[in-house]
């Protein structure tokens, strides 16, 4: 009976995936403990959202992929909606527009248009497996562009750039020429000075900090200062769990959520950085092995473009903190504090799972 | 055809123009599957070359910073420069209404040692002990914050040091690193005992404090601070008492001493309490007191101030601010006069006799009673039906030929018995819990206990049993379950002197703006009225000036004032006492005596103080309570100084 039972949960649940996941969970909670000044309170909530969020992986896991593959254009059709709605509707917050009231709740639709634009780009490929033009990317392109530009108004670059890079994946994965790419690629190099005054002020500040941190070292470049000290004075095996100075002497911001690395690296050193660097490309090799085997265009695409979304998560938050990267609000999957982003990654790792082990009942 | 779309068609023939899809549609088709499946393995293939390359660079950058530059990070975090550093509000004042000083903050040198900085604590601390006094309660304080887990916080090991052990300190701070000497504010009550039940006391910030903070979302604004307050205005004004903190970023060297000022943020001090308590007459009030325990409570009745607020015996709220020693803690929790209890809201007694004017106007209010209508007293009221019971008036005999007026004067049960059962306890409930009886009064402190004003469905709901008529006879003179607070005697006796109109209670009268000056005003506007008929009123209120006259049963203290005062006397029962058994003050416990009450309030035609006193064990309410009312209200209304005369326990005309 019980045998049943776990056969049944276990049924579309990937083993490689989850034990990679849990390894993940794990490192993040011991981490978040030391982070959080050891406030059990906090992992307690992460302990909970993460309960929560595993839940919805497993129903993502279970949905099989022609259902997703007819919600994504509705989705995203809603999820445009919304987010016109916000453009003249929205609540400010912090000097963004991001909140749309919705009676009892407000939500963040630009987080959800995190999953529905590239569902509807794979959706939209689909429909034109084998017959592909260039039209139909310029299509794609478009149903990507409007989205982000209004996201880009609200203004959150960091959120817009992440989509742009999801919906770019899809397109790429797709077939998209490489001459064009080349031009793109030149393209945006070449207008970079004509994007400049376009951006917000404490968007160029940004920029500025990264290529010189010292510039304004209580501003912003104090998180980068901070951070690389972290990092740096961590050595090879880390100062030790719990023992990290620079977290608890109140001198990295954020250490919870967006510079969690930081704790852990100062902790556990350039040792710890390789296992969870290891534990981070076990996941997206196994993303891609299931992209690979993926037996419809849609759900090759979909996978693919998890899986390289991931991927970029993972490197713009350890790039930021490693100071490469400018400081933008990306949680490193996993491992910081926070529900939302918990939710959103563990729910495409469930479609991640849902594609692979509904693969052979579809496969005619 | 636009050239735009031109371009695109030449784009799109040339993706066409891929000899593999060369064909028939079918098979083009099919190919093109394969094709794309070919194409999209090869851009998978490249997505991984990119992900490992990008992978391998930040492993490149970690060996950079972690290996190669490690001894530089090493060293900026070891000698770390810029540290955030607090910077504590000063607390807000409390100010009586007169502008009187009832706590304020001084500031003084304290010892302190950062853990994180120090390697070995005990043998530093032994040395420190050379140079400075430690006492042993000073080391096991220290230890208990130790254990509280704040390692990487600056901690005391002594407070208040006298100017000697500074310098002291000072010329071998070079033997102690990670240890300072920091200026840091108290908290102090200049008056001590008196008013400390209102004033209340801020004790240090406890884990379960944090918590709370963390729950509500105000740890961050108690970064740096110590104390905050725990019981009384100290402990219910908290959000305004306390100001927001402040930050100063300061660049330090290696042993964590500033070296210069960053940035600043200043702090905002706490908003002041300037309150409608009037210090010296809540002195007053306490000496008249003497060794008695008990409680007084002075409103103002146009506004709902609080004028005083005695609970006796009080204590030293200086004890508690920098954590009260066990030994202290000790002697004030055990002992049986209890005085950490604020007997003003906290402690509930029967009204007794108090209670009969607020029956007097249910009667007259409600049709029970005319104004005219005249029983004969023998000294006792009959209940009849089975098992009749006799009630005893207090005077043995009786009063003989009794109105409503001069039942109030003279306090006769007799009449109030009668009154009760005619009443019914629900029509009771209900008109008398108009005056606030049976629940909180909503003071501006904490720990207000409700007080029991019962009902049929109280008692079924309590004891899930009937009420009984007989219940109800002893209500009507203010004992049976009858229980209240000197609190809501005292209001109830304001609503009476205010014509029915009912202000909610307050201490504080305005909270000042530290930065603005601004006054905000605590309440003003009167929170309910009750419909009271203006001869009803006018006729309990004229006998409860009767009272004082002579023949009253507090004429003794309303002898020869030169302003027209109401009151009423009580005497509430401790122990029940057997049908046939005569209470004898001489033969019972003093903890078994009666409790002395008074409620009073003056000038009678408009009145500017309502109270109530209440004297614990203190025999009859003419003789042990009235007379310190009277000693308020000269001072109050006269501005004068009570007499320095042997205790008021002279017999005057033996009440209730």
């Amino acid at each position: 009976m019980i045998n049943r039972i776990l056969l049944f949960l276990a049924r579309h649940i990937d083993r490689h995936l989850l034990a990679a996941m849990a390894a993940l969970l794990v490192v993040g909670m011991i981490t978040l403990y030391s982070a959080s000044g050891e406030s059990v309170a906090r992992v307690g909530g992460q302990l909970v959202n993460t309960v929560a969020a595993l839940g919805l992986m497993w129903i993502a896991a279970n949905i099989p992929p022609h259902y997703l593959q007819r919600l994504a254009l509705p989705v995203y059709l809603l999820g445009l909606s919304l987010l016109i709605g916000v453009h003249f509707f929205g609540e400010v917050v912090n000097g963004a527009r991001r909140w749309l009231h919705i009676g009892v709740t407000r939500i963040q639709p630009s987080e959800m248009m995190k999953v529905a634009v590239p569902l509807a780009l794979a959706w939209y490929f689909d429909r034109y497996e084998a017959v592909l033009k260039l039209r139909n990317f310029a299509v794609a392109a478009l149903m990507m562009l409007v989205p982000v530009g209004l996201i880009v108004k609200q203004p959150d670059l960091g959120t817009a750039l992440l989509i742009s890079a999801a919906g770019f994946y899809v397109i790429f994965l797709a077939g998209l020429s490489w001459k064009i790419i080349t031009g793109l690629i030149v393209a945006g190099l070449a207008s970079l000075p004509l994007l400049w005054p376009l951006l917000h002020e404490y968007q160029r500040q940004r920029v500025l900090t990264l290529l010189d941190p010292s510039q304004d070292p209580l501003g912003a470049g104090y998180h980068t200062i901070q951070a690389t000290i972290a990092l740096g004075s961590g050595g090879f095996f880390g100062k030790g769990w719990l023992n990290g100075t620079q977290a608890h002497l109140d001198f990295l911001p954020e250490r919870s959520t967006d510079f969690i690395f930081a704790v852990f690296s100062e902790e556990f050193g350039l040792f710890g950085n390789l296992v969870l660097v290891t534990l981070f490309l076990f996941v997206i090799g196994r993303g891609m092995f299931i992209s690979f085997n993926a037996s419809t265009l849609f759900t090759r695409l979909v996978a693919g473009a998890i899986t390289l979304t991931f991927f970029t998560y993972v490197f713009v938050n350890m790039g930021m903190v490693a100071g490469i990267l400018p400081v933008v609000g990306v949680p490193l999957p996993l491992i910081s504090y926070g529900g939302t982003s918990l939710v959103s990654i563990l729910f495409c790792i469930g479609i991640l799972m849902s594609i692979h082990t509904h693969k052979r009942l579809v496969k005619s | 055809m636009p050239s735009r779309f031109r371009i695109f068609r030449r784009l799109a023939s040339h993706y066409d123009r891929d000899p593999i899809v060369l064909g028939s549609g079918r098979r083009a088709e099919l190919r093109d599957h394969q094709k794309e499946l070919q194409s999209f393995h090869l851009r998978l293939a490249v997505s991984a070359g990119v992900v490992l390359a990008v992978f391998i660079l930040l492993l490149i950058r970690f060996f950079y910073l972690q290996v190669v530059r490690h001894d530089y990070y090493h060293t900026l975090a070891e000698a770390n420069r810029i540290s955030i550093v607090p910077i504590i509000p000063n607390r807000g004042l409390i100010l009586d209404r007169n502008g009187a000083v009832l706590a304020h903050n001084y500031a003084a040198y304290t010892l302190e040692i950062t853990p994180a900085k120090v390697a070995q604590i005990d043998p530093v601390i032994n040395e420190l002990a050379a140079i400075v006094d430690i006492a042993p309660k000073d080391r096991k304080r220290f230890r208990k914050l130790l254990e509280e887990g704040h390692e990487f916080a600056s901690l005391p090991i002594r407070t208040r040091l006298n100017d000697v052990e500074v310098a002291r300190f000072a010329a071998n701070k070079y033997r102690f690193p990670g240890v300072d000497i920091r200026a840091r504010l108290f908290r102090h009550y200049p008056s001590g005992e008196a008013a400390s039940h209102v004033i209340g006391y801020i004790g240090r910030l406890t884990q379960a404090d944090v918590d709370n903070l963390e729950k509500k979302g105000l740890a961050a604004n108690y970064t740096g601070s110590d104390f905050m307050g725990k019981v009384g205005l100290e402990g219910k004004y908290e959000s305004d008492l306390h100001g927001t903190t402040g930050f100063e970023e300061v660049e330090t060297d290696a042993n964590g001493r500033a070296v210069r000022t960053l940035r600043s943020t200043l702090p905002v001090s706490g908003n002041n309490l300037l309150l409608s308590l009037d210090a010296r007459l809540q002195e007053i009030a306490e000496r008249a007191f003497g060794d008695r325990r008990g409680s007084l409570i002075a409103l103002e009745p146009s506004t709902g101030g609080v004028l005083a607020l005695v609970s006796r015996p009080g204590f030293d709220p200086n004890l508690f601010v920098d954590g009260i020693d066990p030994s202290n803690w000790e002697v004030l929790n055990n002992s049986p006069d209890h005085p950490l209890n604020n007997r003003a809201l906290q402690g509930v007694y029967p009204p007794g006799s108090t209670f009969k004017p607020f029956m007097a106007l249910a009667a007259l209010e409600l049709g029970k009673r005319t104004p005219h209508h005249s029983i004969f007293d023998p000294g006792y009221f009959f209940l009849g039906g089975a098992g009749g019971h006799r009630y005893r008036d207090w005077k043995a005999g009786g009063h003989g030929t009794v109105d409503l007026h001069k039942s109030i004067v003279i306090s006769c049960d007799t009449y109030y018995y009668g009154v009760a059962q005619d009443l019914g306890i629900d029509n009771i409930h209900q008109f008398i819990g108009k005056f606030g009886f049976g629940k909180r009064t909503g003071i501006d402190i904490e720990g207000e206990s409700g007080g029991l004003l019962p009902s049929q469905e109280w008692k079924s709901r309590r004891f899930q049993q009937k009420w009984f008529t007989g219940d109800t006879i002893s209500v009507g003179i203010g004992q049976g379950y009858n229980l209240a607070t000197p609190l809501q005697l005292a209001q109830a006796t304001s609503i009476l002197a205010n014509n029915g109109t009912i202000f909610r209670p307050h201490i504080v009268r305005h909270v000042q703006d530290s930065q603005t000056n601004q006054l905000r005003s605590i309440e003003v506007q009167p929170v309910g009225s009750i419909t009271l008929r203006a001869e009803n009123l006018q006729l309990v209120r004229d006998a409860m000036v009767d009272v004082t006259k002579p023949g009253g049963t507090a004429a003794q203290a309303g002898a020869g004032t030169p302003y027209r005062f109401a009151g009423k006397t009580g005497t509430a029962q401790v122990i029940g006492m057997k049908q046939n058994e005569k209470y004898d003050e001489r033969r019972v416990l003093e903890r078994h005596r009666d409790h002395a009450l008074f409620i009073a309030y003056a000038p009678a035609e408009a009145p500017t103080i309502a109270l109530a006193v209440l004297v614990e064990n203190g025999g009859h309410g003419g003789s042990a309570a009235a007379p310190i009312a009277r000693q308020v209200l000269d001072y109050y209304l006269l501005g004068k100084e009570p007499e320095v005369k042997p205790d008021a326990a002279e017999e005057s005309l033996e009440s209730d």
